[in-house]
C-alpha cells in the first residue's frame, strides 16, 4: 500500500461523498420543508439513471449533455408525486407520519416493480460517451474521468441549491418549514411551494443519478443501496440542513472508502453505519440538525 | 405553630435573558390554599414549573416535607408528592377519561384492577361520574379541567399546582370549580393555585403570595394583600393608590 | 366494582378471540390444496410477527424498520442450535426469543432517544449493518445460510416436511399466544402508559410516568415474539440465510400487516395480514413469474392505497377505535 494508492482512495472517496452529498440535500430538502422523509429516494435515482440510458441508447446524447434534461424531467416527476401523492397524505388527520412513511414505501416498491416490468432485471450500462473509459492521472494516481466529473457536477449542483436557497423563493421555502400554517397569511401558496420543494429534491437526484449512469451499473434495485447511504447521510448530517449534507457525504465516501480499503470491500458500509451510530449517540440530531 | 409542607428558597430561574423568577421565598402551609397571583409576566407559572420538577432553578432549592425536591425532575416531584394541572387542559386525547385517570392512579398501583378502582373513586369526586367512558376529547372546557384535577388527584398527592383552573369560566362554572378544590382540600391535600383573576381567587383562598416581574412582592392574607400598595401599583398602576 | 367500558370491551375481545381461534383451527380441515394450506400458514406467522410488532410500533409509537433483525436472530439462533447442537427447537425458539428480546433492549437504549423519522432510519441502518455482517460471517455460514435437514417426522423437532397441517397449528398457537400476549399488555399498566405518552409525554411524566423504561418493556417483548416467529419460520421452511432473515423487505413487510390493519389495535395486525400476505403470495405466484415486476407494482400500489385511504386502518370499517388518534371513527 503506497501513499499514492491512499491517496487515490482517499480521492475517490471524497467524489463519491459530493455525489452522496447531492443525494442527502434531495433528501434532506424534502424533510426539512414538510417533516416527509422520502422513502422512494432512491428510486428516484433509480428513474434518473434509467432516463439517461434511455436519452442515451435512442437520441444517442452524452450523458453529461443530457443534465438539463433529465433534471427537467425530474422536477417534474417530483411535482407529481407530491400532488398526487404526498399532498393526500399530508392530508391525512392520524398517523400523519407513519402514513407518509408507509407511502412513500409503497411507492418505492412501486417504481422497481416497473423499472422491472420496463427493463428486466438485468444490469444496463452506459458504455460510451464523452466520460466513459477516460482516466485523469496526477503522478501515480489515477481516477476515473467519469467518477471525478461526477463529483464536480454534484458539487456545482450543489452550490447552485445554496444559491437557490438564498433567493426569495428559498427564503419562502424556510418559511414555510418554519411555520406551515402562518406562511398562508403572506400570500405564500404553500401548495405550490412543496411541489417545488420536490421539484427541486427530485431534480437534485436526477443530476446525480445522471452522472452515476456513466460508470455505475444500472438496474431496478440500484437506488435502494443509494438511498441507503443516504438516509444515513441525512440523519447524520442532521435534517434540514445543507451543510450537513455536505459534511456528512464527504464523510460517508471518505469512511466507504478508507473501510473498503482498510478492512474489506464487502463491509464497507459497515464502516458508514459504523460512524452513523457512533455520532448519533453522541448527537441525537446529527452533526448540524436543527429540527 | 407554622408546618409547612413546601417551602420555596430564593428560587432563582432565567430562561436565556429573561429572569423569569429572582430570588422568590415562601412557604406553604400544610393543608391550605395558597393563592399565587401577578400580572403577566411575573414568573407564576416558571415558578410552577420548577415546583412540578419540569424545571430546576438556576439557584436556591425547594423542599417538600424538608426534603429537597427542586431538580429531581417532574417524574421523582410526582413520586414524591407533588401533582399539577396544566394551564392548557393536556388530556390523553385518544383515551377515555376513565383511562386518563388511570394513568395518573398506575403512578401508585400496578395492577390495572386496582387503578381502575382508584380511577373511579376519584372520577366521582371529581364530580365527572356520568362521563367515565367518554373521551377525553368531547369533553366540554369545565369538564376538560375536572379531569385535569382528577388525574392529578389520582397521583394522590400531598400539594396539588392549579395552573389558571378558573379561568374563563361562567360564574356557575367557577362556583362549582371552588367546591371542587376545596373539597380537595379537605381530603387533606394541599393547594396552591395560580390565578389570573382576583375576583375569583380572594374568597377561596387563605392566604396570596404576590409576583412580580420575577420578585415576590406581597404575601399575606387576601384582605391584606389586596389593600397593598405595591400590589395596586403592579396591577393598576400609580393612579389607583391612594 | 361495576362493569364499565373497559372491561365489556375486554370480555367482548377475549370472546371473539376464542371464537376466532376455534374457526381457524376449522379452517385448513376441508382445504386440501397444500400451496392454499401454506399460505394460510404464512398468513398466520405474519399476524403474529406483526402484533408483536404492533407492541412496540402501534401501542409504543416506535416505528421500527428493523424488525427483521429479531427475526434473523431468532431464525439464526434456533437453526444453529439444531443443527450443530442438537437442541430441539421447541426449545431453540425459546433461546431465540430471549436473544430478540435481549437486542431489542441493545437496539432500543441508544435508539429511543432519537425521535419520529431519526428513530425509523436508525432501526434501519441497524438491521441493514447487521444484514451485512452476517453476510460475511463464517461461523452463520455467511450469504449461504443454514439448511435445517429433515431426519424424521417429529412434535419435538417441530419437523413436518411431509405434511402442512401440523405446521398450521403450531402457527396457530404462535399467532394466538401473541394475541393474547397483545390482550394482557393493551389492558396492563403498560398498555396505559404507552398510550399515555404517546398522546402527551410532559403530561405523562407529571403523572409519574417514565418514558424510557416503558419503551424498552415494549422493545422487549416485541423483539422476543418476533425472534420466536423467526425460530419457527426456519423450522418451517428449512432453510435461513440473510436475505431470507435479515432484509428490509421482510422489516417492512412484517410492519405492513400492522399499519394497514390498524396501528395499536388488537386486530389490526390480523386483519392486516389477512388481506396483505394472500395479496403478495398470490401475486408474486400468479404475476411475479420471471421477475418481470408486475407483482411489485400490485403490492406496492396496494400499499399506497390503503395508506391513503385507510390512514387509521382496516379496522375502522368494523367500527373499532384506533389507538392512534382515537377520534377516527367519531370524527370520519
Amino acid at each position: 500500500m503506497t501513499a499514492a494508492i491512499v491517496v487515490q482512495v482517499v480521492l475517490g472517496g471524497l467524489l463519491m461523498g459530493l455525489v452522496y452529498a447531492l443525494v442527502a440535500a434531495g433528501l434532506s430538502l424534502i424533510f426539512g420543508l414538510m417533516d416527509v422523509v422520502n422513502f422512494a429516494h432512491g428510486e428516484l435515482l433509480m428513474l434518473a439513471m434509467y432516463a439517461a440510458f434511455v436519452i442515451h441508447e435512442n437520441l444517442g446524447l452524452d450523458p453529461l449533455l443530457q443534465l438539463p434534461l433529465v433534471a427537467v424531467l425530474l422536477f417534474g416527476i417530483g411535482v407529481a408525486i407530491y400532488r398526487g401523492l404526498i399532498a393526500r397524505a399530508l392530508g391525512v388527520r392520524f398517523n400523519t407520519g407513519m402514513v407518509q412513511i408507509f407511502v412513500t414505501f409503497g411507492l418505492s416498491i412501486f417504481l422497481v416493480g416497473a423499472a422491472q416490468l420496463a427493463f428486466g432485471a438485468d444490469f444496463r450500462s452506459i458504455s460510451d460517451g464523452l466520460l466513459a473509459n477516460r482516466t485523469i492521472a496526477m503522478g501515480e494516481i489515477v481516477l476515473p474521468l467519469a467518477q471525478v466529473a461526477a463529483g464536480l457536477v454534484c458539487l456545482l449542483a450543489f452550490a447552485a441549491l445554496v444559491a437557490i436557497s438564498r433567493t426569495e423563493f428559498g427564503r419562502a421555502l424556510e418559511a414555510t418549514r418554519e411555520d406551515r400554517d402562518a406562511v398562508a397569511l403572506i400570500g405564500i401558496d404553500r401548495d405550490k411551494v412543496f411541489s417545488i420543494g420536490w421539484g427541486i429534491g427530485a431534480a437534485t437526484v436526477g443530476i446525480a443519478g445522471v452522472m452515476l449512469a456513466s460508470f455505475y451499473y444500472i438496474s431496478p434495485t440500484v437506488g435502494s443501496n443509494f438511498a441507503l447511504i443516504a438516509y444515513v447521510t441525512v440523519a447524520l448530517g442532521g435534517f434540514g440542513s445543507l451543510l450537513g449534507a455536505l459534511v456528512a457525504g464527504i464523510l460517508v465516501g471518505l469512511v466507504e472508502a478508507l473501510t473498503a480499503l482498510l478492512v474489506d470491500p464487502s463491509l464497507k458500509q459497515v464502516g458508514i453505519f459504523a460512524i452513523y451510530v457512533l455520532v448519533l449517540m453522541a448527537r441525537p440530531r446529527g452533526l448540524f440538525g436543527r429540527l | 405553630m407554622p408546618d409547612p409542607v413546601l417551602q420555596i428558597r430564593s428560587v432563582s430561574k432565567s430562561f436565556g435573558s429573561v429572569a423569569a423568577n429572582i430570588d422568590v421565598t415562601f412557604d406553604v402551609e400544610r393543608g391550605e390554599i395558597l393563592g399565587l397571583i401577578g400580572p403577566n409576566g411575573a414568573g407564576k407559572s416558571s415558578l410552577f414549573n420548577s415546583i412540578a420538577g419540569a424545571d430546576t432553578p438556576d439557584r436556591g432549592e425547594i423542599l417538600l416535607d424538608g426534603r429537597r425536591i427542586s431538580g429531581l425532575g417532574a417524574v421523582a416531584c410526582t413520586r414524591l408528592g407533588i401533582g399539577r394541572t396544566f394551564q392548557v387542559v393536556r388530556s390523553f386525547d385518544s383515551m377515555t377519561v376513565l383511562e386518563n385517570v388511570m394513568v395518573g392512579a398506575f403512578a401508585r398501583v400496578r395492577r390495572a384492577r386496582q387503578a381502575m378502582a382508584r380511577a373511579l373513586e376519584v372520577i366521582v369526586f371529581c364530580g365527572l361520574g356520568g362521563r367515565a367512558d367518554v373521551p377525553a376529547h368531547s369533553l366540554t372546557p369545565p369538564e376538560k379541567r375536572r379531569l385535569e384535577v382528577a388525574r392529578g388527584l389520582a397521583t394522590e398527592p400531598r400539594v396539588l399546582l392549579l395552573d389558571e383552573m378558573l379561568t374563563g369560566l361562567t360564574p356557575t362554572e367557577a362556583q362549582a370549580g371552588m367546591e371542587l378544590i376545596r373539597a380537595v382540600r379537605a381530603r387533606g391535600i394541599t393547594i396552591v393555585m395560580v390565578e389570573h383573576v382576583m375576583e375569583v381567587l380572594l374568597p377561596l383562598i387563605d392566604r396570596a403570595v404576590v409576583l412580580h416581574l420575577g420578585r415576590k412582592l406581597a404575601e399575606g392574607s387576601p384582605a391584606e394583600v389586596v389593600r397593598n400598595p405595591d400590589v395596586i401599583r403592579a396591577y393598576l398602576g400609580d393612579r389607583y393608590v391612594s | 366494582m361495576r362493569a364499565n367500558a373497559i372491561t365489556r370491551r375486554r370480555r367482548r375481545e377475549l370472546i371473539g378471540g376464542g371464537v376466532l381461534l376455534i374457526l381457524l383451527a376449522l379452517l385448513p380441515l376441508p382445504i386440501a390444496n397444500v400451496y392454499l394450506r401454506g399460505l394460510i400458514v404464512l398468513t398466520l406467522l405474519y399476524a403474529g410477527l406483526s402484533q408483536g410488532w404492533n407492541i412496540l410500533g402501534g401501542y409504543c409509537g416506535q416505528i421500527s424498520l428493523g424488525h427483521a433483525l429479531y427475526f434473523g436472530i431468532g431464525a439464526y439462533a434456533s437453526a444453529i442450535l439444531f443443527t450443530r447442537y442438537g437442541v430441539p427447537p421447541t426449545l431453540g425458539i425459546f433461546a431465540g426469543g430471549a436473544l430478540g428480546a435481549l437486542a431489542a433492549l441493545l437496539v432500543g437504549w441508544p435508539c429511543f432517544r432519537l425521535s419520529g423519522h431519526y428513530y425509523a432510519i436508525a432501526t434501519l441502518v441497524v438491521g441493514m449493518m447487521v444484514l451485512l455482517l452476517v453476510q460475511n460471517w463464517g461461523f452463520v455460514n455467511a450469504a449461504m445460510g443454514i439448511t435445517i435437514p429433515f431426519r424424521m417426522q417429529s412434535w419435538e423437532d417441530l419437523e413436518f416436511r411431509v405434511a402442512v397441517l401440523p405446521f398450521h397449528y403450531v402457527m396457530l398457537a404462535y399467532a394466538a399466544i401473541v394475541w393474547l400476549i397483545a390482550w394482557v399488555v393493551e389492558g396492563s399498566r403498560w398498555g396505559f402508559i404507552w398510550r399515555a405518552v404517546k398522546d402527551d409525554v410532559a403530561a405523562a411524566e407529571s403523572l409519574a410516568v417514565r418514558v424510557f423504561p416503558s419503551k424498552m418493556a415494549a422493545a422487549a417483548i416485541s423483539g422476543g415474539i418476533t425472534a420466536v416467529g423467526g425460530g419457527l419460520y426456519a423450522q418451517y421452511i428449512g432453510f435461513i440465510d440473510p436475505d431470507s432473515g435479515l432484509g428490509l423487505s421482510l422489516s417492512v413487510l412484517i410492519a405492513l400487516p400492522a399499519v394497514v390493519g390498524g396501528v395499536g389495535t388488537l386486530w389490526g395486525p390480523l386483519l392486516g395480514a389477512a388481506v396483505l400476505i394472500p395479496v403478495q403470495q398470490l401475486s408474486v405466484a400468479w404475476l411475479g413469474g420471471a421477475g418481470n415486476g408486475v407483482d411489485l407494482m400490485i403490492y406496492g400500489a396496494l400499499i399506497m392505497a390503503l395508506a391513503l385511504a385507510r390512514p387509521q386502518g382496516l379496522v375502522s370499517l368494523f367500527g373499532i377505535r384506533s389507538q392512534a388518534g382515537g377520534e377516527a371513527v367519531d370524527r370520519a
